[in-house]
């Protein structure tokens, strides 16, 4: 479902965000139950680098519990695994950090004032364990290859030096 | 000593095996193929060849010749794939056979023949078993194949010729017998060269100076005599195929529940593992058989995306498939089978762990492929094509692909996310070839605050009809900082259809 309402990944803009694309590696499942397989298979693997699932809506499946296996699993593993949800609310879940993310107008561009530029979102962590939950605005720095994060309220909340410094940081479990 | 043998199966009776064999070979009988002019006779019965019909002449001609001559359609391809067939049947004398041509066969009987009680009663057993098949059989046996091909078509039938007489035997035969093409028997017999006796006497100096240069034996007498009289080695290759990879264990009792099928099959990844091992063998494609009591078979198949040989990750790949499996009343034995395999030699670990990840990589795509489905597992393979949807397909990843020849790499910036297929939008836009100004996707409006383009993408006109459109890809940018990819397809003056359509083919660009 999540495939047909937002397409799939495109190979070579990933090539853009530094991953190339012969590394990618899809797989399309059918229930949310086997999102969540697939993602557990894929966390046994030694040589992946990243997992993204990505789930629509609020599948039965997705509960606290199955959240929880991941993210112990990931712990152990120490592999990124990143669960991004479409068109759903946030209920209980067990994931270590969540974060609610919404496109913001991009930044201008440098030569053509009526383009686009880069693109920025509204990231909001709003749980998180051992950090303080707070809203940021995001840009991606294509050359210097990262995240920036700045704050969007100025409330101080500048102490969380943890911000996701891969690209995959675009993905985000909520 | 080595002793070869050589049989030649006449052509295959056409005629129904009800017919008497004296009634069918009273009649001439030739079987018919097409050639450029009209039917070609490609074999004759020795009645037909009584009345001198020879092969290649035409079946009109023959009939004006014989009015009553039977003509049956000769069928090659089949008669090849019952020889091979016979040539397997034929190891119940001796383990080596081969086909040789079109109509004989070669068994290397030495060692063998004791067994059916010497050569001579081997020759018999051969004769009455080929005669029951309603086949016409001629032998020879000789200590090499050139020696053998001789004595079965040119010499007498059953001869058994032993290496000391091989000379004397050989000699009275024409020189076509030493298995040359016609031109250099021609060339032969304007030399006056007509028997292999008289071939043989020439010196060998003067011989090997006149067909020096020639490389192929079937043009080279020097060479051909040397296979015949055993002067040169010349292997036969056997038809004799590798055993297929397969195991199989039988229960003392009938089992019933699903976790001993489990067991089994542990066990017999386990065996196959070592069979492999033996053979150096890796499996692409496994097939697990479970027999039932009451005769039903039951078949779960798992592929994998290079060949393995581990017994745990060949469990693992059932793991889901024996649960679909009804063993009803008991399964009594199983089986487990290599239905593809590649050669797969021991893998060593290397220092950088390459091997070990890939190995890694590849396990997961089995495992993952076994329970999605072999299409839902895939990788992105770039082709040679500007057209987004054409450029970048996905395939499945347990199937090794290529890229294309021509890989093309995107100048502007391709979107994060590719719609399956590009979706119509309805688009207020400056005309005639302005950027968008507002458009309705999925029944929602988007205000367009920013855009950018045409990234213009000719029609490939090698690939498609001459009427396919241009396409200009905008990126574009709503009030709220939604980024779309879209297209409009040709020119409003193009002259190739009507107002041009728009389509939004990608998010996040």
């Amino acid at each position: 479902m999540a495939a047909l309402e937002t397409g799939r990944p495109c190979g070579q803009s990933c090539a853009g965000f530094g991953l190339p694309p012969g590394q990618l590696l899809l797989a399309c499942a059918r229930t949310a139950a086997e999102v969540l397989w697939t993602m557990e298979e894929g966390l046994r693997c030694a040589s992946l680098s990243a997992i993204i699932g990505e789930v629509w809506g609020d599948p039965r499946a997705l509960g606290f519990t199955a959240t929880k296996r991941l993210a112990m699993r990931a712990e152990r593993q120490g592999v990124h695994v990143f669960l991004v949800r479409f068109g759903g609310a946030a209920h209980l879940s067990a994931a270590r950090e969540r974060w609610r993310v919404r496109s913001l107008p991009s930044s201008p561009h440098p030569y053509d004032p009526k383009a686009p530029g880069s693109p920025r979102w509204q990231a909001e962590l709003f749980k998180g364990r051992g950090m303080r939950p707070g809203m940021w605005e995001a840009g991606y720095d294509r050359a210097a290859h990262r995240l920036h994060l700045v704050p969007a309220l100025r409330n101080g909340a500048m102490a969380v030096a943890a911000g996701p410094a891969s690209p995959a940081g675009l993905a985000v479990s909520r | 000593m080595e002793r070869w043998q050589w049989r030649q199966a006449q052509h295959r009776r056409q005629a129904s095996p009800s017919a008497g064999e004296a009634a069918e070979d009273a009649a001439p009988l030739v079987l018919a193929r097409e050639g450029p002019h009209g039917p070609v006779i490609h074999d004759v019965n020795a009645a037909a060849r009584a009345a001198d019909m020879r092969p290649g002449a035409r079946v009109t001609d023959m009939r004006a010749l014989i009015p009553d001559l039977v003509v049956a359609k000769a069928v090659p391809d089949q008669d090849a794939a019952d020889l091979v067939r016979l040539a397997h049947w034929a190891q119940r004398w001796c383990p080596w056979t081969r086909v040789d041509g079109a109509d004989a066969l070669l068994l290397d009987t030495t060692g063998s023949d004791h067994l059916h009680g010497g050569e001579a009663a081997m020759l018999r057993d051969m004769k009455r078993i080929c005669a029951g098949l309603g086949l016409t059989a001629r032998l020879a046996l000789a200590p090499t194949i050139g020696a053998a091909w001789a004595l079965a078509r040119h010499g007498g039938n059953g001869t058994i010729c032993s290496p000391g007489g091989m000379a004397d035997a050989l000699a009275p035969l024409p020189a076509a017998a030493l298995r040359l093409d016609a031109g250099t028997v021609l060339l032969l017999r304007r030399l006056g060269l007509k028997t292999i006796g008289s071939l043989a006497k020439v010196p060998r100096e003067a011989m090997v100076r006149r067909f020096r240069r020639i490389e192929v034996p079937t043009c080279n007498p020097v060479i051909r005599l040397d296979q015949a009289m055993g002067r040169t080695r010349e292997p036969l290759v056997s038809v004799q195929e590798r055993a297929p990879l397969r195991v199989l264990r039988r229960l003392a009792e009938p089992l019933g529940d699903l976790d001993g099928l489990e067991r089994i099959l542990t066990d017999l990844a386990g065996d196959l593992c070592a069979v492999m091992g033996d053979s150096e063998a890796g499996a692409r494609g496994l097939r697990f058989t479970a027999f039932r009591v009451d005769g039903v078979a039951l078949t779960a198949a798992a592929a994998t995306s290079r060949a393995t040989r581990d017994s745990a990750h060949i469990v693992r790949l059932f793991a889901g498939k024996l649960d679909r499996l009804d063993p009803g009343f008991g399964v009594d034995s199983a089986a487990l089978a290599v239905v593809d395999g590649e050669a797969l030699i021991a893998l060593q670990d290397d220092l950088t762990g390459e091997t070990k990840e890939a190995l890694a990589m590849a396990q997961l795509v089995d495992q993952l492929s076994a329970r999605l489905g072999e299409d839902a597992v895939m990788r992105p393979v770039s082709l040679g094509s500007h057209i987004p949807e054409r450029g970048e397909v996905f395939r499945s990843a347990v199937r090794p692909v290529k890229a294309g020849d021509y890989p093309v790499q995107r100048l502007g910036r391709a979107p994060l996310r590719l719609l399956g297929s590009p979706e119509p939008a309805d688009v207020i836009h400056a005309v005639p070839e302005g950027p968008p100004a507002r458009f309705r996707w999925r029944r929602k409006l988007h205000d367009v605050v920013r855009a950018q383009g045409p990234e213009r993408i000719a029609p490939e006109w090698w690939r498609e009809p001459g009427r396919s459109r241009l396409r200009d890809y905008y990126r574009v940018e709503d009030d709220q900082g939604r980024r779309f990819w879209l297209y409009r397809e040709g020119l409003l003056s193009d002259g190739r259809g009507g107002r041009p359509a728009w389509f939004v083919h990608g998010l996040d660009v």
